[in-house]
């Protein structure tokens, strides 16, 4: 069995891999690319651990083959801070501890960070509702809805 | 596991019909996948129709029916600013299938050809009289959604037929759908009973109606007695109570943990209530 070539764009930089057709997008940016924040939980798109964007559009890289993502616009956790600099929802799950042992936090990231460029004003219901598809065993939700509020507060201050 | 990305239907089919051993097409893949990873089905043959040109399109027609392509996904369904005025049943059903995640691959074509008999946009397709295109080596044809599916994880398609496009009537005047389903907790499940109701009404009398049930056979259902107890009424409480019966007759659900026969068979019965008479109040302009 060959293996296939996979241009792809990945936080802003064009990398390449060569992956089993079998190989899930989260394996390949796992294992080839060497981006271990997207965590496998499930593995059958239930938990929300393996969350990126493809094109802007929030899924769970489990659910996808490294093969799909030829030519794509892949966005990561490893791509939410500048730098040094933390994204303001990272600030601000570390100010409200919205998060205990952190396997589920990178999915949670991405898919909050989802959330506000599409809805920078949220409910609390709306907000609910966009992360039920990220489990989180540890927090019991609540510091995790609170620091995703609080920091669409801010971004709506700051912009 | 061979992995193609044609650029046409006909191409697809080619390949599906040339295929050995298990091929599998691959839309969202929120189906797919978990079959895979979970080594339930491993295909022999992986055929991704997302390269195909228009297949994320969502278009209205110069007669106002909607032409959808076949990786449309949930969530472009939901955007769309027109297409869950027409018919919001067909998009809430959608909606109502997984996470935001999830939304964000999953494909109508796909909940269909799963061929689960508790696909919430399956009876929601139903109803609303959706037909679906089928590309094969003999050419194109259509064929009603009722008639896709034949069993759990079964369905009509032959060796080298693919879907190619979901074709949703024109809404027209005076008319509205809605689907509701019943699950255990809040959100994200598998539903129990699920309920399709699209119908149109003369002034306060329904001309036309389909109902269809899913979760309470082996195959979503078109309930045609179900239809008749309210077509020529105004869903007046007698209309309810023989929609309810007639519900509940057609059910011969499983016995599991999520819902008993009994249970699946009352509930069915109270759903179809309930979808009617909002399909109704969407029909008199009264509910969006």
């Amino acid at each position: 069995m060959s293996k296939l070539h996979v241009t792809t764009t990945v936080n802003g930089d064009e990398v390449e891999y060569l992956c089993d057709p079998r190989e899930t997008l989260l394996d390949c940016l796992r294992d080839k690319l060497n981006l271990t924040g997207a965590k496998e939980g499930c593995g059958t798109g239930d938990c929300g651990a393996c969350s990126v964007t493809v094109d802007g559009r929030l899924v769970c890289s489990c659910l996808m083959l490294g093969v799909e993502a030829e030519g794509k616009q892949i966005e990561t956790v490893e791509g939410i801070a500048d730098g040094y600099v933390l994204h303001p929802l990272q600030k601000k799950f570390i100010e409200y501890a919205a998060l205990q042992c952190g396997v589920c936090t990178p999915g949670i990231l991405v898919a909050a960070k989802s959330l506000l460029e599409k809805n920078p004003d949220p409910t609390e219901e709306e907000a609910r509702y966009w992360l039920a598809g990220n489990l989180c065993r540890c927090t019991g939700y609540d510091k995790i809805i609170r620091a995703v509020m609080d920091t669409a507060a801010e971004l709506r201050e700051a912009s | 596991m061979d992995y193609h990305s044609p650029a046409s239907f006909a191409e697809a089919s080619a390949l599906a019909q040339n295929a050995t051993g298990i091929t599998r097409f691959l839309a969202g893949g929120t189906d797919v996948l978990v079959q895979l990873r979970s080594e339930l089905v491993t295909p022999d043959t992986l055929i991704d129709i997302k390269k195909i040109n228009g297949v994320h399109d969502i278009t209205r027609n110069s007669d106002g029916s909607w032409t959808l392509g076949v990786a449309a996904t949930g969530a472009e369904m939901s955007e769309h600013p027109e297409l869950g005025h027409d018919w919001p049943g067909v998009v809430e059903a959608m909606d109502l299938i997984g996470s935001t995640q999830v939304q964000g691959r999953a494909t109508l074509t796909g909940n269909l050809c799963n061929g689960s008999p508790a696909a919430d946009s399956v009876p929601a397709m139903v109803a609303a009289g959706v037909t679906v295109t089928v590309t094969g080596p003999e050419g194109a044809r259509d064929v009603a959604v009722e008639n896709i599916p034949t069993g759990p994880g079964k369905t009509s398609l032959a060796k080298g037929e693919v879907i190619s496009s979901v074709n949703i009537p024109a809404r027209g005047e005076n008319g509205g759908d809605a689907y509701l389903r019943f699950i255990p907790r809040t959100e994200m499940d598998i539903a129990v009973v699920g309920v399709g109701v699209n119908l149109r009404l003369d002034g306060d009398i329904i001309t036309e109606a389909r109902v269809s049930l899913g979760a309470v056979a082996p195959t979503v259902l078109l309930v045609e007695e179900a239809a008749r107890a309210i077509i020529g009424t105004t869903l007046d409480d007698a209309a309810l109570d023989a929609l309810t019966a007639a519900a509940s007759a057609a059910c011969n659900p499983i016995d599991d943990k999520r819902g008993t026969i009994a249970f699946r068979t009352e509930v069915a019965g109270v759903l179809a209530k309930r979808t009617a008479k909002i399909a109704y109040a969407r029909a008199k302009g009264e509910q969006a």
